[in-house]
């Protein structure tokens, strides 16, 4: 490899690494003006309308604002990891999205080529990995800001995170023993061949867990008790003003469109369409529709539930979802391994 | 060429950050150098081609263990002059532990196991080798019985801090959540026609 | 006790609430556009403050002074002075509007009706001097929506 060709294998990763993150901060910028726009309508209102054509400027207005506002750094906060704590939780949103791959194309060269910045052969592991990283950013906001407001959302969002991911592994471990392969790719090319090999029909149970897991995992409603504004203000970004308190947002944002793309890789077959005969619309098409839907769940949970109580959310996460999630990994394991049972099974194993 | 510094990058950030660990007079710093050594270590394992264990290593320390330090960390509040109080008193402990430490690392080193052979050739068996499947079917032929019995000592473990942290007390009241849950809206709420 | 375990595995009843918004989410809205379209406003709406005149543009306010003593706010002020004429006038009648509650009390306390509110909100200003009302300006308002002034008041006439 000649210096030529490493700088043009340079190039090419700046440009796979631009084409994700652009459109992924303009999703990030829109799903909050879905957000507003469906929370109203659910409520009878008509959300942002007033900035451009049916408010679809009110985002770039919002953020313009956000980075005109003064940012607001607490006289006796540990200066260093309060400005390094949004950085941090923004960091390991992003990160994760390099290996999700986006679908497949044949645009270079014959072979199909995965469209992801990096096809790990580990990439549902490498996804939970940098998704647990969150954590930290939240935990030093927490503890920079000296607040006792802060402090306990930090304490309450880490103990959540931590809780769910165990149970949200559980159920990927489902996935993995019908996939055979901790490949996002593999986990996709598995289910190809119709909407009765997607794994949300023999996982249904995991597909709930996963999902409301996610919800969990990313401090969405109902789980919002880490900004619980009802007793917290707003939890561990109380001392947050300006543009440190967007990009918190924008972490967030970006971590519940990252659960939403895991949940249509895993169990609602990723690129692939329902049907044989709707395969003319591009793969990548279909994945960010199933994105978009589960976007929209996201948004709709938000406008029906009330918030959880913390040891309900406890109670839930330990004594609910991780035995079911347990229960199910022993019920396909036993599927999997029992001669007759496993014909039954084999379906959505392409693996045997 | 590329790999050899990346090898250094990794090595040298680890001790670096290793260093801060021992260095910074803050716990909290401590904790989060503890991690960039956590990153550059897994880096080297990616280097190996060990992905597997490098996620692992990520997942599992900086993702869970780690977290758990920190928030042990945060409840404490240091005294940073006490702290330096006893300084001399564990010097020569301390000092002892590292001079061991230090000797055994430099005999394994140099004892020639890790030098050439089997060991170095492990990694670069190329692309159809999966590793993740390699490590499951070691973990389940050959090392069973040890996998099994680290597991049963875990589990005890677990079974020991639940033991240990759960207690009832008989004057505190607490609220059966799942009594809670499994009411309904028709135990509580009566129609009644004015 | 089978059907409530159902219920409780099968998510039932989030399914309904998730339901229930649903079915909102297609609902006829019913925000009213503010500056376009514009709510309905009772006669009884208490907005800015305006002194009237008689119809032969004799002003109604005898400084009687009982708006300032019942204004919970403090927010009147009246001087009065002996008129050429020899009948009690006002030579200052001030409402601070920043500190105005709109709570009526001066329109229920005036026995000649010189003192109203209006159906007007729309006064907002940039400075605050800009809403401290002297008796020019209240009569000038007075002017303006005297029409309106007069209807609102038949329109409540019978329930005084």
């Amino acid at each position: 490899m000649n210096l030529l060709d490493m700088a043009l294998q340079v190039i090419i990763w700046a440009v796979e690494i631009v084409a994700v993150v652009l459109p992924l901060a303009l999703a990030v910028a829109y799903t909050t003006y879905a957000e507003r726009r469906i929370i109203g309508w659910m409520q009878v209102r008509q959300g942002c309308n007033r900035v451009g054509p049916w408010g679809l400027f009110q985002p770039l207005a919002d953020g313009l604002k956000m980075f005109m506002k003064e940012t607001i750094i607490p006289a006796r906060s540990n200066k260093f990891l309060f400005v390094a704590a949004p950085v941090l939780s923004l960091m390991p949103a992003f990160l994760a999205y390099a290996v999700v791959p986006f679908g497949e194309t044949s645009l270079f060269g014959h072979e199909l080529h995965v469209m992801a910045i990096a096809d790990l052969n580990v990439g549902i592991l490498y996804v939970m990995a940098i998704s647990s990283l969150a954590i930290y950013g939240i935990l030093m906001a927490g503890w920079a800001s000296n607040s006792k407001y802060a402090l306990i959302g930090a304490i309450r969002a880490t103990s959540q995170m931590i809780s769910y991911e165990i149970a949200m592994g559980f159920s990927i471990v489902c996935v993995l023993i019908l996939a055979g392969s901790l490949s996002l790719t593999d986990i996709v090319h598995a289910q190809a061949g119709g909407i009765l090999h997607w794994y949300f029909i023999p996982l249904f149970p995991m597909f709930i867990v996963y999902f409301i897991s996610g919800a969990a995992e990313t401090n969405r409603s109902p789980f919002d008790l880490p900004e619980g504004e009802a007793e917290l203000v707003a939890g561990f970004f109380v001392e947050y003003s300006g543009m440190w308190f967007a990009v918190f947002a924008l972490a967030e944002y970006a971590a519940m469109i990252l659960i939403a793309l895991m949940t249509s890789i895993l169990f609602m077959g990723g690129w692939n369409p329902p049907f044989e005969f709707l395969s003319f619309i591009p793969g990548t098409v279909w994945l960010l529709m199933k994105t978009s839907f589960f976007i929209f769940v996201f948004i709709w949970f938000r406008a029906t539930f009330p918030r959880y109580r913390y040891d309900q959310l406890m109670r839930l996460g330990w004594k609910v979802f991780l035995p079911l999630a347990m229960g199910w990994v022993a019920v396909i394991g036993i599927f999997t391994y029992t001669p007759v049972l496993s014909d039954f099974i084999g379906f959505w194993q392409p693996w045997r | 060429m590329i790999e050899i510094g990346f090898f250094y990058l990794f090595a040298g950030m680890a001790v670096f950050a290793a260093l801060g660990v021992i260095l910074s007079a803050n716990t909290m710093y401590s904790a989060m150098w503890l991690i960039l050594c956590f990153f550059n270590a897994s880096g080297l394992f990616f280097l190996l081609d060990a992905e597997f264990l490098g996620i692992v290593l990520i997942l599992i320390y900086v993702g869970a263990v780690m977290v758990l330090f920190m928030f042990v960390v945060m409840m404490l509040e240091v005294n940073q002059a006490q702290k330096r109080e006893g300084w001399l008193n564990y010097l020569p402990v301390g000092g002892m532990i590292a001079l061991i430490l230090f000797v055994e690392l430099v005999a394994a080193s140099t004892s020639g196991i890790f030098s050439t052979g089997e060991m170095a050739m492990a990694s670069h068996l190329g692309a159809e080798v999966n590793n993740t499947v390699e490590i499951g079917k070691i973990l389940y032929t050959e090392y069973l019985l040890g996998f099994e019995i680290a597991a049963i000592i875990l589990l005890v473990a677990l079974v020991g801090a639940i033991v240990l942290t759960l207690r009832e007390r008989k004057d505190a009241k607490y609220q059966d959540i799942s009594k809670q849950v499994k009411v309904r809206k028709e135990d509580r709420l009566r129609k009644v026609s004015m | 006790m089978i059907k409530r375990t159902l219920k409780t595995w099968l998510l039932w009843e989030l399914v309904m609430g998730l339901a229930l918004t649903g079915r909102y989410l297609f609902k006829k809205k019913i925000t009213v556009q503010y500056p376009e379209e514009r709510t309905w406003l009772s006669p009884r709406f208490r907005g800015l403050h305006a002194l009237r005149r008689y119809e032969n543009g004799e002003e109604r306010c005898i400084a009687c002074k009982l708006c300032e003593v019942t204004c919970p706010a403090l927010a009147i002020t009246i001087e009065s002075e002996e008129r050429d004429d020899g009948s009690r006038r006002t030579t200052r009648y001030d409402i601070d509007m920043t500190k105005c509650i709109f709570c009526g009390f001066c329109t229920e306390a005036c026995p000649v009706d010189a003192i109203v509110e209006t159906q007007e909100f729309e006064y907002a200003s940039e400075t605050r001097e800009a809403l401290y009302y002297t008796k020019d300006m209240l009569l000038d308002v007075g002017k303006r929506y005297e029409p309106q002034i007069a209807s609102n008041i038949a329109a409540d006439a019978r329930y005084q």
